[in-house]
């Protein structure tokens, strides 16, 4: 699958969506194209290409270069081909004498203020304005050199990632505007003007001003001026492999644009179906982990964890772990082990991995990091819908009139897609928002919520609650959509229920915090204002009714008839890049892969049937059950693949007793982890980059990982499962990860028509993918719900136990933020700690005041968890009486302060809604203080394993 | 009964103290215990003579000019008052030549009536082309701007009735009239003049045009350096308000127009329609490319009149005299008056509204008075900055906008400026490109890089330099130019350029025989 790295063609303007077609003549040839494409769009499509260095086409055309003109039979003038729209007849000329003149006369001008060092530029061979000057023929420099010019110009190096040199700049825009209408930032301008235009960003320099780093800039950049640092050291890269990044639920696919096995840089694929050649400052740039000198390249293995690790051969280490479980499955049964996947696994990996558990060791005790972020949304949609996952594709959002977010931060989480919404919202989309604090789209340029409603932590369900009250008491009911597509008498019983005197706003509003009259003015703008699509995060899932809250939602879409078209709809928005893949591939303790139960007979036959083992129908254990298991001395083998429950997982003591409490801990992954350090045996993993798949994103797009590099470990992680299933007496024996993928569409109706040879020719696929739907599903619940009738749910909202007292009177929530992703292992080895070097406590300044707390203070967070130090942020984002924190370095220690209470129906944990008390204090926490000593500790023991002398 | 005194606030007037005189002549009258109504007019455009005193006698107004404030004891002690003669006397009014040979209908109550007194504009004729106006079909008030010939006033002489026949047949919810009011070209102040001495005519004519493309609110965009026509359109906008003259329904018939002057952002470009509306709408002033028209899509993306402020002040006319009446002035395609600003070298500078097709030379001669150097005329730049310079050879030709462009020359907004012999043409070529550097926006490449190697190959010109290399340079540069900026400013800056080297190429070192091959 290499390519060259241009391997797209580049209409110059973005496409028409008219479809009246308007045929006229380019050059003699004759072409048709949609109404309002451009003539420079018309003539690519014609096989013609004019000179540009403007346009492009993932931006509006701008018209400013002038190397585009062209000519047009009676009509005057030189017109520009890239603003110039078709119309019927047209007669084109792109080469004429008289361009020719005017084409080399620009040109001679871009060049007489260019510096002429083109053999050593970083761009050399890769450069518009180096391929235009030859293709208009300039052969010299009429006004010399000694004139005004910008060469002397200062660079910007000060992003970790990128450099600006405006010496080299032509004054195209085409950052800035890349920077507006792609990301949506307004972090760049031209300052000044005529000769003086320049590109400026913020006062003194890139990192000083709103720049997020997206990458659009530089992407957009047809010179050396905005241009990868990766570039600049290691030059043109060769050729390009397209693989799907390895981070957020966006999905993004990614060019991996390589020289030999060294990724030189990722550049967004334009023809990504999630991204359309968008990207963020961690897919674009954050893969240097991968070579990081932390990574563990050799499997190890220890008798305790208080030995020093001893490094091993891959067979050794396996042949070690199969002992280990051996013999505890016949110390204390397979209850007694289980496996724990991550949602940055691939799809293979994970089915491979709860393969393993359930037809080698006979147990269901396999669980997903979901567990700890959407299992509500598989639970609640699965309910009311009929199916486990969003019902939308993220295009559908430029079909949205009203924009509903709850919970969600876009712009920080899923920044990709909330460029998207940006987008939408710009075009004039209505926004509410419904968070405890004021996250970017509340207000940001360009953007402005029509209601944010700020509610108090823990308070969803009395919001959903209030919505529906209003919706159902203000005939805003949807009722012939009702009749037709849901369970009239589950409407019944909800309407009947949301109409209760005691949900309606007024009575509610209290609770929530949030005034009577926004909660009916945004319930009337959902109901009415169009098409209305609500997008949602872990706001929503992480509560003790996260499950709740779910179906509340999908109530008032079905009430209100927002759903099964473009524009509306449900949307979870998913953390991690595999969160929807890892649970469709049955890594859920009562689910086979495609949501379908343990206890099913039929879906049982046909898994013992393919696996030739007898398998369980009792749903084995969530991860919070095999914690406590543990504790109990019931729990003693666990295989965890990537995953990092030790700092992702609530109440981090809780946890890591538990770890300490088994006699067998593997751990697969690229660093010592903080699970690691509790683990006996340690496969190291390989990257994203080093190995074949698929990822799920929260759309239900399919998309392939392609293997660009050599595992550094040796082997892909799949290899590693299968290699230790055959250690375990039952051989696993793909050739390749395609042959996994075709065993699950095999097995699984909804992928039933997915193969890695679809992903070639499609680039990705959403499920559910089979005959009926060969190319996929964008949009679900078209014609009918999955499960038939869409079911209406009753949404009591139960306050959580989870009080304020006099003790601990400040709500705790947690949170992400741009540059960092999770537990951070990634990003934390990435220059993105240039952004966020340590997580810090927002904090309102009423709250800060009253304790006496200033900005960058050590303040004291504690909870009934647990206590931990961070420093004090003072911002007016939080609300008084709330506080707001990160999780993504483990020394923070976030999840200390977290509790086990946790969602009624799926176990996820609440937590964005702990109560603490917070104090001003001089040093770290005891908790913080063992921390460290037992870190220092453990990569000492690594350190160890790495000496020869202990290797032999 | 007090005894009426004029002394203009036009800004041309203030800078020569008319503040001062109309001070002096209150103070005065005041210790004289002589009752008079001191009346602050706009300017008559006779600003040799500014500031220019009238008094309201029996026989008319009569006039005194230009008078300082130690002139006013003796204009007193003259009898002034009642039209005493004096040194300072220019008899009446009407009867001063360069009045009486002007066809002044655009300009026909500037200076003469009191700039903010809504009744004073509505006792000179005010107000009844709206009048008339709101008794037609908007299609009906299209038709007789279109019959009348009207053509864009700011420089581009498009049929103004075409264009709001575009407006009103683009659907839309909302459409806009923006005024134009950016006037930046050295040499021209008819803009100013208006706004300052008749507010109300603009007022009126955007309020037509409102009627005419069902536009309900309009955008005056006025030159930041103007601070008294901002105070002044801004009295009379109010006034206009209360007698419910602006508003949600104006005069009781159910239409609806809202105005608002908004100040410019201090740049030449802004004059360009596109780069004017990105600047109301709060952008950076940045040329847009067209098509879209600002007809179709224009201010906030709606169909939007632009319009010079005396194309929108010649609708008031039309509307209350009819088409025809406007059309019989003038000559072939160029229908009615222009309000033409005379400046530079002359003896008498000012504003002459005459119909299209009076010559060059009798603007120069009869109403400029040759120069005031006393050296003969040599060059005369019309237009602006960006017209072209016409030699001696040319100044026959008549104010008419296709005789102009068959010499490779514009009209423009109507201002002349006169160079006599002293002028070095190749200077004047260079300051073309400076005025095009230091005024373009940087969008384009031919105008933003072009404009400053302009500057640089022409000082190698005058250097000496490889004089017919960089002569050929220049000339393809100005191609470039011409051909490939995307707005005026770029595309024009040749017109000076070319023409100074093709009528004076004496003053670039060349050869005049060969040249003119």
């Amino acid at each position: 699958m290499k390519k060259p790295i241009n391997q797209y063609t580049d209409y110059g303007t973005p496409a028409s969506s008219s479809t009246e077609q308007v045929t006229l003549e380019i050059d003699g040839t004759s072409i048709s194209v949609p109404a309002g494409s451009s003539i420079m769009h018309a003539a690519v499509a014609a096989g013609v290409s004019v000179p540009k260095l403007c346009a492009t086409d993932s931006l509006e055309p701008f018209g400013s270069c002038r190397l585009c003109l062209v000519e047009i039979e009676g009509r005057r003038g030189y017109p520009a081909s890239c603003t110039t729209p078709v119309a019927e007849g047209l007669k084109v000329k792109t080469q004429t004498p008289k361009l020719a003149d005017i084409r080399r006369g620009v040109m001679e001008l871009y060049i007489s203020d260019h510096p002429l060092d083109c053999l050593t530029c970083a761009t050399n061979g890769d450069c518009e304005l180096q391929d235009m000057a030859g293709a208009v023929g300039l052969r010299e420099v009429r006004y010399g050199y000694d004139g005004e010019n910008h060469l002397q110009s200062e660079k910007d190096t000060s992003n970790p990632y990128f450099q600006f040199d405006p010496s080299k700049c032509i004054v195209c825009s085409r950052c800035v505007r890349a920077c507006e209408e792609v990301q949506g930032t307004f972090a760049l301008t031209i300052q000044g003007r005529g000769f003086e235009s320049k590109v400026a960003s913020g006062v003194t320099d890139f990192m000083d001003s709103e720049c997020v780093s997206c990458g659009a800039c530089v992407q957009a950049c047809p010179t050396a001026t905005l241009i990868e640092k990766s570039v600049v050291q290691h030059g043109v890269p060769d050729y390009s492999i397209t693989t799907t990044c390895a981070y957020c639920g966006v999905g993004c696919s990614f060019d991996a644009q390589m020289k030999g096995e060294q990724v030189v840089r990722m550049i967004p694929s334009k023809h990504g179906g999630a991204n359309h050649g968008h990207s963020c400052v961690k897919g674009r740039f954050a893969w240097g982990y991968a070579t990081h000198k932390d990574r563990i390249t050799t499997p190890m293995i220890r008798k305790s964890i208080h030995d020093a690790w001893q490094q091993v051969s891959w067979d050794e280490a396996i042949a070690y772990a199969a002992s280990e479980i051996s013999r505890i499955n016949q110390q204390y049964g397979k209850a007694s082990i289980g496996g724990i996947t991550s949602s940055r696994c691939t799809n293979e990996e994970v089915y491979v991995t709860q393969k393993l558990i359930r037809a080698v060791l006979g147990t269901n005790n396999v669980d997903t990091c979901a567990r700890v972020c959407h299992s509500p949304t598989g639970y609640g949609l699965k309910q009311t819908l009929g199916e486990s996952a969003g019902t939308q594709t993220f295009d559908s959002v430029m079909h949205s009139d009203v924009i509903f977010v709850i919970g969600a931060n876009p712009t920080d989480g899923h920044p990709v897609f909330g460029s998207q919404m940006k987008r939408r919202l710009r075009e004039g989309a209505k926004l509410i928002v419904a968070d405890p604090r004021q996250i970017d789209l509340v207000q940001s340029p360009h953007i402005r919520s029509d209601y944010h409603l700020k509610l108090r932590p823990g308070t969803n369900v009395a919001l959903i609650s209030a919505i529906s009250h209003v919706i159902v008491t203000e005939g805003l009911v949807k009722e012939d959509f009702v009749r037709e597509r849901c369970e009239w008498d589950s409407f019944e019983m909800w309407r009947d229920f949301a109409a209760k005197p005691e949900n309606s706003p007024e009575a509610l509003s209290e609770e929530l915090g949030v005034p009577a009259e926004d909660l009916r003015a945004a319930a009337r703008l959902y109901a009415t204002g169009g098409n209305a699509a609500i997008y949602y995060g872990l706001g929503v899932t992480e509560h003790s009714q996260g499950s709740t809250m779910v179906m509340g939602i999908a109530n008032i879409a079905m009430a209100t008839g927002n759903v099964g078209r473009e524009g509306v709809g449900v949307n979870p928005l998913r953390g991690q890049n595999n969160v929807q893949g890892s649970c469709d591939m049955g890594s859920m303790p009562h689910e086979f892969t495609g949501y379908r139960h343990v206890s099913d007979d039929a879906t049982r036959a046909l898994f013992e049937a393919a696996w030739g083992r007898p398998l369980s129908a009792d749903p084995g254990l969530r991860i919070p059950n095999m914690l406590d298991a543990a504790i109990e001395g019931k729990f003693k083998a666990l295989y965890c693949i990537g995953e990092d429950i030790a700092q992702s997982d609530p109440n981090t003591q809780h946890v890591t007793h538990a770890l300490e409490s088994m006699e067998c801990v593997i751990v697969q992954d690229l660093f010592l982890n903080e699970t690691a350090k509790f683990a006996h045996v340690f496969f190291p993993g390989a990257s994203f980059l080093e190995k074949s798949g698929t990822f799920t994103n929260a759309e239900r797009r399919i998309s392939p990982v392609r293997r660009v590099m050599t595992p550094k470990n040796g082997m892909e992680d799949w290899e590693i499962t299968a290699k230790l299933s055959t250690a375990l007496g039952y051989p696993m024996q793909y050739g390749h990860a395609s042959d996994i993928l075709d065993e699950i569409a095999a097995l699984t109706p909804t992928f039933r028509g997915v193969s890695f040879k679809k992903l070639d020719e499609l680039g990705s696929v959403q499920w559910p993918c089979d005959d009926e739907h060969p190319t996929g599903t964008p949009i679900m619940h078209i014609d009918e719900f999955v499960r038939g009738k869409g079911k209406f749910f009753i949404t009591q909202y139960v306050p959580t136990t989870e009080k304020v007292n006099g003790r601990y009177p400040l709500l705790l929530t947690t949170g992400r933020i741009l540059s960092q992703y999770n537990v951070g292992a990634q990003t934390r080895r990435t220059d993105n700690v240039a952004w966020h070097k340590e997580d810090v406590l927002e904090i309102h300044p009423h709250d800060a005041e009253d304790r006496g707390i200033q900005e960058g203070d050590w303040v004291g967070i504690s909870s009934r968890a647990g206590e931990t130090v961070m420093r004090a942020l003072i911002t007016e984002r939080v609300q008084p009486g709330v506080v707001y924190t990160t999780f993504h370095h483990p020394e923070s220690g976030a999840n200390v302060i977290t509790t086990e209470n946790s969602d009624w129906a799926t176990n996820c944990p609440e937590f964005k809604v702990t109560a603490v008390q917070v104090n001003k204090v001089s040093q770290i926490s005891d908790w913080q203080r063992n921390f460290k000593r037992f870190t220092e500790q453990q990569v000492n023991f690594v350190e160890q394993a790495s000496k020869p002398a202990n290797v032999s | 009964m007090s005894i009426k005194v004029y002394v203009p606030r036009d800004s041309s007037a203030l800078s020569l103290g008319a503040h001062d005189v109309a001070a002096a002549i209150s103070a005065e009258a005041q210790a004289r215990q002589q009752d008079i109504q001191l009346i602050r007019n706009g300017s008559r455009g006779m600003f040799w003579l500014e500031p220019m005193v009238e008094v309201e006698t029996a026989q008319g107004r009569v006039a005194y000019g230009p008078v300082t404030p130690d002139d006013v004891a003796s204009l007193f002690e003259a009898d002034f008052l009642h039209g005493g003669k004096h040194p300072l006397s220019l008899g009446l009014t009407a009867e001063i030549a360069w009045l009486k040979k002007q066809e002044r209908l655009t300009f026909a109550r500037v200076g003469i009536t009191d700039p903010v007194s809504l009744d004073d504009y509505i006792a000179h004729d005010g107000y009844r082309g709206l009048h008339n106006a709101l008794k037609l079909s908007a299609a009906e008030i299209v038709k007789q701007v279109t019959d009348s010939g009207l053509r864009g006033r700011g420089g581009a002489a498009f049929p103004t009735g075409i264009k709001w026949n575009t407006v009103l047949n683009a659907p839309a919810e909302q459409k806009y009239i923006v005024c134009n009011a950016d006037e930046g070209d050295s040499g021209t102040y008819s803009d100013r003049m208006i706004m300052e001495g008749d507010p109300y005519v603009l007022i009126e004519g955007m309020t037509i045009a409102g009627l005419a493309v069902g536009a309900t609110q309009g955008y005056i965009y006025l030159r930041s350096e103007y601070p008294d026509a901002l105070h002044i359109l801004n009295e009379a906008i109010d006034h206009a308000y209360h007698a419910g003259y602006l508003g949600e329904n104006i005069l009781g018939s159910g239409h609806r127009f809202d105005l608002e002057v908004r100040r410019a952002a201090g740049a030449y470009v802004c004059g360009e329609e596109t780069s004017l509306l990105e600047s109301l709408e709060g952008k950076r002033g940045l040329v847009r490319f067209k098509p879209p028209l600002p007809a179709i899509e224009g201010l906030f993306g709606k169909p939007t009149v632009v319009n010079n402020v005396i194309s929108l002040a010649t609708v008031p006319i039309i509307l209350d005299k009819g088409g025809e009446f406007y059309r019989d002035f003038g000559m072939g395609r160029s229908r009615g008056t222009l309000p033409i600003q005379l400046a530079g070298n002359l003896k008498q500078c000012g504003l002459v509204e005459k119909a299209f097709g009076i010559t060059l030379r009798e603007l120069l001669e009869d109403f400029g008075g040759g120069s005031a150097s006393g050296k003969p005329i040599r060059a005369v730049q019309v237009g602006g900055p960006l017209g072209a310079y016409l030699p001696e050879s040319q100044f026959d030709t008549p104010m008419d906008y296709e005789k102009f462009s068959e010499i490779w020359a514009v009209l423009g907004h109507g201002g002349v400026v006169a160079f006599d012999t002293s002028v070095d043409m190749a200077k004047m070529a260079r300051y073309a490109f400076e005025f095009c550097a230091i005024e373009s926006c940087g969008k384009c490449t031919p105008c933003r890089i072009g404009s400053t190697r302009g500057m640089e190959v022409m000082d190698k010109v005058m250097s000496g330099q490889n004089k017919d290399e960089n002569i050929a340079l220049v000339r393809d540069l100005s191609d470039t130019m011409l051909n490939g900026s995307l707005c005026a400013l770029g595309g024009m800056t040749p017109f000076p350029v070319l023409s100074a080297i093709n009528h004076f190429p004496e003053d670039f070192g060349l050869d005049k025989a060969q040249v003119a091959k």
